[in-house]
């Protein structure tokens, strides 16, 4: 199993572009792979673990709201904090406690800290590489 | 671990958030003794205008008393000892002069930045 630790920031929220899913895709291959994975959330990222967010249904979809199964990111960060206990190595998610304030989003999954811009620079110190995804 | 920061998007949420929220990132990262310096690159070259202001957003009867200084920002920077740059053709491209930049910007051209990037561990563009 390799030791190595790979940190993401990532900066945009939930539900507007394709950046997130590109971004979960990644820490999920990451993890599979055997390598440890740190996410700093900055500014609207910080939604993504948002405990309220709800799945609806969807009349165009002809689904009920069981049936429409809709994707909550939220759901996704607990998926991964899942698939690195199963495959055992290490992953932190910690959200930027300015930005969670700004919004309103103290309601978060289990796992996912609160912290600042200098933990993201430990972060990078200890990790093989660092990839920053922001909002463009 | 020397970062070079590339910022490419100016004025971005920059009155809801009182700052440019890279500028302000880096700023948190030099406080904990991180070695961070800034590339202005597209957009963001506008950064590195003087005399800037973006007083007087009203909406309603609310008005923003503390409207975000960006040159307050490069200054305070530079002044920590981050070293500040601007791409050369991205200011030609907006008709930006040298004479009305802030005071310790460097000016780089694009075919230096193989250069400029060897210098650091990581480049972070945003």
């Amino acid at each position: 199993m390799s030791q190595t630790t790979l940190t993401f920031l990532l900066m945009d929220a939930p539900y507007e572009q394709t950046r997130t899913s590109t971004a979960f895709r990644l820490i999920d291959c990451a993890l599979r792979g055997g390598f440890s994975v740190q996410v700093f959330a900055y500014e609207g990222a910080v939604s993504l673990p948002f405990a309220r967010q709800r799945g609806h249904a969807n009349a165009q979809h002809g689904r009920t709201v069981d049936e429409e199964a809709h994707p909550t990111p939220h759901a996704w960060v607990s998926a991964l904090f899942e698939l690195a206990k199963e495959r055992g190595v290490t992953f932190d998610w910690v959200n930027c406690g300015l930005c969670v304030d700004e919004r309103g989003a103290t309601d978060v999954v289990p796992g996912v800290r609160r912290g600042a811009p200098g933990d993201f620079w430990k972060m990078a110190l200890h990790s093989a590489n660092t990839l920053v995804i922001p909002t463009r | 671990m020397r970062v070079l920061q590339i910022v490419e998007t100016a004025y971005r949420a920059t009155l809801e958030e009182q700052d440019d929220t890279v500028l302000w990132f880096t700023q948190a990262l030099r406080s904990v003794s991180a070695s961070v310096d800034v590339l202005l690159w597209g957009t963001a070259v506008s950064y590195a205008v003087r005399g800037q202001s973006a007083t007087g957003f009203r909406v309603g009867r609310w008005s923003q008393q503390h409207p975000p200084a960006i040159e307050r920002e490069i200054v305070e920077l530079i002044e920590s000892g981050a070293r500040i740059a601007a791409l050369e053709e991205d200011l030609a491209e907006r008709g930006i002069a040298s004479e009305s930049l802030i005071a310790g910007i460097e000016v780089l051209s694009r075919k230096s930045l193989g250069g400029l990037f060897g210098q650091y561990a990581r480049i972070w563009k945003w």
